[in-house]
């Protein structure tokens, strides 16, 4: 199932829906890091609230994506991993180092912000 | 035909055995009193019982010894099954330890065959018979009664359990964004999922960014659920909210690193009132007195 990306201002949204396959993850990743460069993007945020399991792959390529994101001089935020989920995550040992985390869309989008709030600064100054 | 025969022998060496048993009661029937003074006298000796006093010594020990005769007569175990909960359901709130009990029962054992050996010394076969007989049944008597005590204890432990289940720990909300997590009490595996769940759920619940986990009132901690410790934090961390862990003591410290728990990405405050300071600078709030402190309501 193809994950949906939106545009809003200068982050991506991509919002997964259902259940994914490791195809529908290998192109989301694809397609995040093409668009994060056609749209100039500064952030990308990762809503994976629908999910009710994160495998060892999921977490590996949703880890692959925020590292791609960094060299294509973005941030990336994953936002709304259920209480059950991140547990049985942290069991198995999948910590999602250095990826940025928040609560839900909303505490992604601040999150976002104060991110970004430097650029606009440092472009302000230019 | 082998069979028949079989079961004469078994009739005929249960009724001898019966036989040898009333012969035993009656020994010890009648020398009732002398037999009682010996065993109290022992048990004085084996320093047992001493949570309890002497009157209630010798209450319980003359029950004991009734019961105990009841069933070498009637080879029914059932009444002292329920002798032994209900002596069990007296003693234990008074601090009498198993040991106490198994020892008191086999001293009575030791004081009874010693009366059949002096008895009976100078007829060695009617003596030989008498302890067959004896042995197994004093032996069932002392399973009973300490199989009766063990399960009493276990039952009480098991209501203390349930009961510290009960004293569920509470995720308190404090501040906008900041969660208290006081934990007070042994951590079992048991208690620390439940501990884990309710932070997670009221971490969504309460869209907390801080979290202050509180371990003051925890004695002791164990490799297992150190790591159930940080595996809560990373938990924590994926749903975007920081725990600090406040109040190790010296011990929890140094069993955490002798244990070689890997800690280092757990946020650490010496008591919880700097691991709310912590919370408030990572908030973005600070506390200011205005004026004096105001006026204490009576």
């Amino acid at each position: 199932m193809q994950v949906p990306i939106l545009k809003q201002g200068h982050y991506l949204i991509a919002s997964v829906q259902a259940a994914l396959r490791d195809a529908d993850l290998i192109n989301l990743r694809d397609s995040l890091t093409e668009k994060v460069g056609t749209y100039r993007s500064r952030g990308v945020i990762l809503d994976v609230t629908a999910l009710d399991v994160l495998d060892s792959f999921a977490c590996r390529t949703l880890s692959d994506i925020a590292a791609m994101i960094r060299l294509r001089g973005a941030h990336t935020v994953i936002v709304g991993i259920q209480p059950e989920v991140a547990f049985s995550m942290v069991q198995l040992g999948l910590r999602l180092e250095g990826v940025a985390t928040a609560l839900d869309l909303e505490e992604g989008l601040e999150y976002m912000s104060r991110k970004t709030i430097r650029i606009d600064h440092a472009q302000h100054g230019k | 035909m082998p069979a028949a025969r079989k079961r004469n022998i078994r009739l005929r060496s249960q009724r001898g055995a019966s036989g040898v048993f009333t012969e035993i009661v009656d020994h010890l029937r009648t020398n009732r009193t002398g037999l009682r003074a010996e065993w109290a006298r022992r048990i004085a000796e084996a320093q047992l019982l001493k949570a309890m006093s002497e009157d209630e010594i010798l209450t319980e020990t003359a029950s004991l010894y009734d019961n105990y005769i009841d069933v070498l007569e009637t080879g029914a175990v059932e009444a002292l099954e329920s002798y032994a909960r209900n002596l069990s359901e007296r003693i234990i709130p008074r601090g009498v330890e198993t040991h106490e009990v198994i020892g008191i029962v086999l001293l009575l054992r030791d004081v009874l065959m010693r009366s059949l050996f002096v008895k009976y010394q100078s007829r060695m076969d009617v003596l030989t018979r008498m302890l067959d007989a004896f042995e197994p049944a004093a032996r069932r008597i002392a399973v009973t009664v300490a199989v009766g005590f063990v399960h009493e204890r276990e039952r009480i432990i098991y209501q203390q359990e349930a009961a510290i289940r009960e004293l569920s720990t509470p995720v308190l909300p404090v501040r906008e964004g900041l969660l208290i997590l006081p934990i007070v009490g042994v951590i079992d595996p048991k208690r620390a999922r439940q501990l884990t769940a309710q932070l997670l759920r009221g971490i969504r619940a309460n869209r907390a960014k801080v979290v202050v986990i509180d371990v003051t009132g925890v004695p002791s901690i164990n490799a297992t659920t150190a790591n159930h410790l940080v595996l809560t934090v990373e938990a924590a961390r994926l749903l975007g909210a920081t725990a600090i862990v406040t109040g190790l003591s010296p011990e929890l410290a140094q069993t955490l690193v002798t244990i070689s728990v890997d800690l280092n990405k757990m946020h650490t405050v010496c008591d919880l009132r700097g691991g709310i300071e912590e919370a408030d600078r990572l908030l973005g709030f600070r506390v200011t007195r205005v004026d004096g402190p105001s006026e204490q309501p009576d």
